[in-house]
Parts: C-alpha cells; structure tokens; sequence
C-alpha cells in the first residue's frame, strides 16, 4: 500500500454564446448633464462583476476613466432586452452593444465639442482623462463636463447612443447537422498532478497548471477571479459532488453542505494560471466568453492523472475514493 | 496569474486606456462590507411566505387533493391548487418556439418526479406555511417508475411524459440530434485501431451561496413588482406573462445582483407562483428555496453518457470519431433539448477529424428534472473526449500531449457542423502547458501554430 503519484493532461474549446435560439442584447447609453455617462441594461450580474466591465467597455469607448460611468441593469422597467446571463454570453454580447451605443454617444459628444471648439469633429480626440482635444493641438482642448453642460443647456443635444447586438437564429440541418450555434471559441490546456493513495482511494490534488486563451483579458484581476474559481469548481466536478451518489439510483442525496460535498480549502491544489489573448473578430475589444469553459478541463486532466497515478480508469464521475477502490481491487483480481 | 502577452501581439492592439487594466470591482466594497442589497433583503408590511407540498412519490397518479384543514390553519392566506393557475401547462423555451408545453406549474392529475411542486400554501409566517404544507391530504396512486435512461428507452418502459409520447425528445431530425460528417464506416474500416468506450456523469448542484427566490410586491396601480435574482430578467418576465395570462406591461422585474448563478437560475421557478399568490391576496409574497430545495429540487447538470468510438492510425491521427450522447432531462424539457443538441455542435472536439458520427439523445426520466449550468452540453463531454484521447494516445503508444498536437484543430479547418475554425488557439495553449508544466514535446509541435495562411 502506497501513495502513488500521477499526472494528466486535457485541452479543450469553448463557444461563446446560444444561436440556436437567436441571441440578442441591447443596451442604452446616455451622458448626465455634468458628463457622466449612464448604461442602461437588463443583464443580470451574477457575481461575475458584469458591471464593472461594462463600466470599463463604456469608458474606453466613450474615452473617459470608468469611474465616470454608471451602470443601470436588471430593471425591465428601464432596460433594455438582454437575453439573459449563460452561455458565456454576458461579456461579448452586451459588451458589443455597450460599444455600439457609446459610440453613438461619443460622436454627438464629439459634434458638441466641435462646436465650442469651433472645429470639425473630426479633427477631435478624447485624452481618457475626461477631456475632447484637437489632434496634433492638445492646448486646444475642452472637458468633457464643458460639453455635457453645453449638450443640455445650451445646444439642446442628446449626448446618447442605443447599441444592438444580434447574432441570429441558427437552424440545424436535419441530416447532417450543419450549424452555426456560437461564435468565437475559448480554448485550456490544463495538466493535473495528483496523489492517489491505494490504501483508502483518497485522491489529493497536488497542482492544476492552466492554460486558457480568452481573446482579451478586460480587466486582468476579473479574469483570474473567473479562473481561479472555475479550475477549482473542476477538481469540485472531478472528485466530490453530486446530487445523486449512486445515479441512477434515486437515494442518498445531499440536502445540505455536510452531506453534500465539496472540496474545503485544505483540498484545493496549488493551482497556476495562465492566459493567452488572440482576439476574436467579433468580440469587444476581442474578448471572447471564458466563464464556463474555465471549470472543464481540470475534470478530464484529473482523471488522466488518476489513471497514470494507479492504472485505473474511472470513467464515471465523481471519482470518488470507493470508485477507485473498487477498480483497483477488480484490477487486483483480473 | 500569468498573462503571456508573447502569443498572439501580431493580432493584438494594446495600450487601451480603461481596457486591460486591473481596475477595482466598484460593487466588491458593498459585497465585503455586507453593504449590497439582494433581493431577499426586500421585507414588506403583511409578507407572505409561500411554501410548496411536493410529492413523496417518483410517479404516482393524483386522485384526490384536499387543502381544508391546510385553509384552517392559524395563519394560512390562500391555498392553491393547479385550478388557480391560468396557463398551468408551460415550457420556458417555447419563446424560442421550442416546444411542446410540458410541464405543470402545480401538479394536475400526476406527479413525475420525487419533490414536484402540487399546492402552494400562503401564510403570514415562513413557519405556519410549513406547517399547513404539511395538512394537505394528497391521495396518491403510486406509478412504476424509470430512473436509468437505457431503460427508459426500451419499448415498454413507463411513460414518463405525456406530452411528449415517448421518453425522448422529438427534434425535427428524429430522436436525437444528428451530425454527419465523412464516411465514419469507411473511416473505421481504415483504422489501425478501433477504441469503443463509455463515460458516465452523475448530476451536480450549482451551489449557489443564495438560494433561488423571489419577493412580489402588488403595486397600487395593478401592475406587481417582482425582485427576482433570476439570471434572465425578460426570459423570466415574458414566461410569466404567459404562464399567469398577464400582460407583460403589469409586470416589473428587479433584479441584477445575484448570489450566484452558474445556470441554477434560469429555469422560470419560484416567480410565476408567488406574483399570482400576490395577485390573489393582493398581498405581497416572498417565495424563497431553502437549502434542501435548492439541492434536490431545483434543477442540477443533467447527468450524462457518452459512448465514443474512436478510429486511429497508429501514426497519431484519428480518422474517425462516433458519439452518442444521452442527457438525462428529469420528467420534464426546461432546457435540456436544448443542451443535448448544443453537445451535438461540441463534438469531435477542438480536433480536426475527417469521418465524424454524432447522435445526442435528450431522454426523460422520473427524476428532478436537470437543465442549464455552466458547461452545459459541454463539460460532460470534454470529460468523455478529453479521457478518451488520453486512452487513444497509450493505445498506440504516444505521449498524450504530442498526440492532441497532431489532431488539433487550426484555422480554416472544416468542424463536423461545417463551420470552418477561426481565432484557432489550441496549439499555443498547449505549447505554453508544455512549459508551464514542464511535460516537453518534440520541437517540432512546438513549432506548430494555429495560423494558417491564407486561412
């Protein structure tokens, strides 16, 4: 009897998106009279911190710091559709339509300015920190607030944009199948190291070392949040939960956190991030949905990383430690 | 956390001013100081709490309900049954005209798994609630039941669904969703090795730290205000327009911060039933799942089976690839037809195989039925595929890694649902794994690159 040591390796892809039922989202964007700028959704965030890379979509956009933007989401009352929060969807979808409407925006912001500038909107550049200036001639300048309070009180302009991003409905061929059901795709490499001990069937996750590529890391801290959280929601799927531990026997579900489970703290591997950026074509500023892809591929790798630990293949999940026992032992008397 | 900004800087602008950079979560103080408002921090004057009775019995045929010692009970408002119900029979994909109806709000006539909602009783406390709950007299007569999908299949096997006719869902393609790509036989009939092998997932709850919920304030010009942590505010509101035969303009749906979702909250629950509670006592109403219902009641990942029949040279490049799939929906659709067939695009996987074969079945079952979370179609899948090519790499011999580069996939490459590979990033990925994990491969995979010109 033995610790036993093993690795294993998986890479997979990821869609972005649910075009098999047609995928829109929508989204309002206007300047307060001081030259704040409000986004008006109904996307839900979910924890995810949608918000705040909407705010930022909407600041590089319109060209001010994210903190001059707000975001208005959830309300049906005042926001406009958005399909809903899955499928990878939130960030690439409303994030196009964040775009679209800024840039409506922006250029009545622009065509404002030109006007106190007495320049032609063309020839105006935003600096980022909350002021239009001419190209080549940044002396020639004037704040964004300047133009917002002219916008309302003085040129009668509606500094707003709307923004739709639709990838239509996609219909299965019968016989063949032939589809169009996302967009860009998301890809992992991710290798598992795992002891295994041959006595009890405890697996332990020593170290996960992922490789996502996401098209565009928005917001760096957001993302690694996302993909910490998903590579230990996989070794969670790998080795611990289920609703129903003998499927399809109905019995013996978890009804709460102790019968339940789930890795605690102690059990979750050293685990590495990497990420590499190939920007999509249609993505905002080429990012693509890497929120659900992150949690699959540590399953796979563990479980290769079992086998190559105790040369058993457990092909039914979880990969619970009577699992393991009982193939060793059926491998013991074969 | 790493960002490799090496890969891909020939494609990349950077330099963004608010793109790119780490900027603070500006909701993450309320979130750590306890600060943020969720939709279970709405209270009300007079709220109701609504609890359901759920059926002890996996199929069982309904004969008789009787709520009146329920309706006695010191602090009970309403009971109601699926009479109360204007359109009780739904599905929420019938927005996208996916069909058919099948599924009851409360139970008429049948139950189909263990846990499904029957009456909903309305007290002034979360406590009298349960304990009316407990006062309804269902007589049930108990059905035979299925619970594993190959014999839910057989001929002769319960009828789980009545509304579909048969124990699996009907595409417009026949029992299961097709891909056909190549000759998959030819492909086999060439192979050096053929490796058949099954995978099998159990389900898995979404485990959310908030519970599914909502709380329906009636507002005093007839339309109700529903604070909902739904991860799909107008999916929800127009299924709720439907279900209660109310027009979308009375109702208002408030929500947009969210305990977690991970696909647990798209399936149009808890908010149909507590807005017409409200509707009928004018009252307002909170309808929250408690922890035991969040985990065997709401929905959880469908589990799966995937069969994959692999064909392989033994120079490392798979020449035919056939799955079926099986996706266990529960007794009723929600979202699952729709998952088996978004499995149906996922396969081969990220590899470019000529020969490719796929079924996905959506079969029903009399258990709680599954729909949405994160991965959905796809995690399972990628455990079968991603196993089954660490089988097929020892079966000839090769190192796992090193085989994966030779079927990868690359732009311009034709997948199995005929969309050709763009923004392709498998290679690098597993070129930066190689590295990162010290697991090294021959120079020449390292050479590889998912560009293709002109592609």
């Amino acid at each position: 009897m033995a610790i036993r040591r093993g690795r294993g390796v998986a890479a997979i892809n990821y869609p972005t998106g649910m075009n098999l039922g047609g995928d829109p989202t929508q989204a309002l964007v206007h300047s307060t009279p001081t030259g704040n700028f409000m986004v008006t959704l109904s996307s839900v965030d979910l924890g995810q911190g949608m918000k705040q890379i909407m705010a930022q979509i909407c600041a590089e956009t319109i060209g001010v710091p994210t903190d001059r933007v707000i975001i208005d989401t959830a309300d049906t009352d005042t926001g406009p559709h958005c399909m809903g929060t899955f499928a990878s969807r939130g960030t690439h979808r409303a994030g196009n339509a964040v775009i679209q409407a800024a840039k409506e925006a922006r250029q009545v912001m622009l065509e404002v300015a030109a006007e106190e500038l007495e320049v032609n909107a063309s020839d105006l550049e935003t600096d980022g920190q909350g002021n239009i200036q001419v190209k080549g001639a940044p002396q020639k300048s004037i704040s964004i607030f300047d133009v917002a309070l002219s916008a309302h009180f003085k040129r009668g302009r509606s500094i707003s944009g709307r923004g739709m991003f639709l990838i239509p409905r996609s219909y299965p061929e019968k016989e063949t199948g032939a589809m169009k059901p996302s967009t860009c795709y998301a890809h992992a490499c991710t290798v598992a190291e795992v002891e295994v001990d041959d006595e009890t069937g405890e697996v332990t996750v020593l170290t996960v070392k992922n490789v996502f590529e996401i098209g565009r890391a928005l917001n760096p801290k957001m993302v690694e949040q996302q993909l910490v959280g998903g590579s230990w929601m996989g070794i969670s799927h790998a080795l611990y939960e289920t609703t129903e531990p003998y499927y399809p026997n109905r019995d013996h579900g978890g009804t709460d956190f102790n019968q339940y489970l789930m890795p605690g703290p102690g059990d979750l591997a050293e685990t590495e991030i990497i990420v590499l950026e190939r920007p999509s074509a249609d993505g905002p500023f080429g990012a693509k949905g890497p929120g659900e892809m992150c949690a699959n591929p540590q399953i796979p790798a563990v479980a290769n990383a079992v086998f190559d630990a105790v040369g058993v293949r457990i092909d039914t999940l979880p990969i619970t430690p009577e699992r393991i026992l009982r193939a060793l032992k059926a491998q013991a008397a074969g | 956390m790493e960002l490799r900004k090496d890969y891909f800087a020939d494609v990349r602008k950077d330099g963004l001013h608010e793109i790119g950079q780490a900027r603070p979560r500006l909701d993450s103080p309320g979130h750590v100081t306890g600060k943020t408002a969720y939709f279970a921090d709405r209270n009300f004057p007079g709220m109701l709490h609504l609890k359901m009775v759920r059926s002890p019995h996996h199929h069982a045929r309904i004969r008789s309900i009787d709520t009146s010692e329920a309706e006695r009970h010191p602090g009970v408002v309403k009971v109601l049954t699926a009479k109360d119900v204007p359109h009780n029979v739904y599905t929420i994909l019938i927005l996208i005209q996916v069909g058919p109806e099948d599924e009851t709000v409360l139970a008429d006539g049948k139950v189909r798994w263990k846990g499904e909602a029957v009456v909903a009783v309305l007290a002034e406390s979360e406590r009298a609630a349960q304990e009316a709950a407990a006062k309804v007299k269902v007589d049930y007569e108990v059905l035979p039941a299925v619970f594993d999908m190959e014999e839910a299949l057989k001929p002769g096997a319960p009828l789980v669904n009545e509304y579909h006719g048969q124990n699996y869902y009907l595409y417009d393609s026949g029992e299961c969703r097709k891909v056909r790509f190549g000759d998959v036989e030819a492909g086999f009939a060439g192979a050096d090795h053929i490796l058949e092998q099954s995978y099998q997932s159990s389900p898995i709850e979404h485990a959310p730290t908030e519970t599914t919920g909502c709380v329906v304030a009636p507002e005093g010009n007839d339309r109700f205000t529903c604070y909902t942590n739904t991860q799909a505010m107008f999916f929800t509101l127009d299924n709720t327009s439907i279900i209660l035969q109310m027009p979308g303009s009375k109702l208002h749906f408030v929500g947009g911060t969210v305990g977690g979702g991970f696909g647990g909250k798209v399936d149009v629950i808890v908010e149909p039933i507590a807005i017409l509670g409200a509707k009928l006592t004018g009252r307002p109403v909170c309808f929250i799942y408690s922890r035991e219902e969040e985990m065997q009641i709401s929905s959880p990942r469908a589990a799966e089976k995937v069969v994959i029949k692999d064909g392989v040279m033994k120079d490392g490049r798979i020449v035919a690839r056939k799955v079926t799939g099986y996706t266990d929906a529960g007794a009723y659709s929600r979202h699952s037809p729709y998952g088996a067939q978004k499995g149906a695009a996922h396969y081969p996987g990220p590899y470019t195989i000529p020969n490719v074969w796929i079924d996905t079945y959506c079969v029903y079952t009399n258990r709680t039925p599954s729909s949405a979370m994160r991965g959905f179609g796809v995690t399972i899948g990628d455990f079968a595929l991603e196993v089954q090519m660490d089988k097929l790499a020892r079966l000839i011999g090769m190192d796992p890694l090193e085989f994966r580069f030779i079927n990868a996939y690359r732009d311009g490459d034709m997948k199995a649902h005929r969309q050709p590979t763009e923004g392709a990033a498998l290679i690098e990925c597993m070129q930066e794994a190689s590295r990162a994990a010290d697991w090294p491969v021959a120079e020449k995979y390292m050479a590889m690159s998912s560009y293709r010109k002109g592609a």
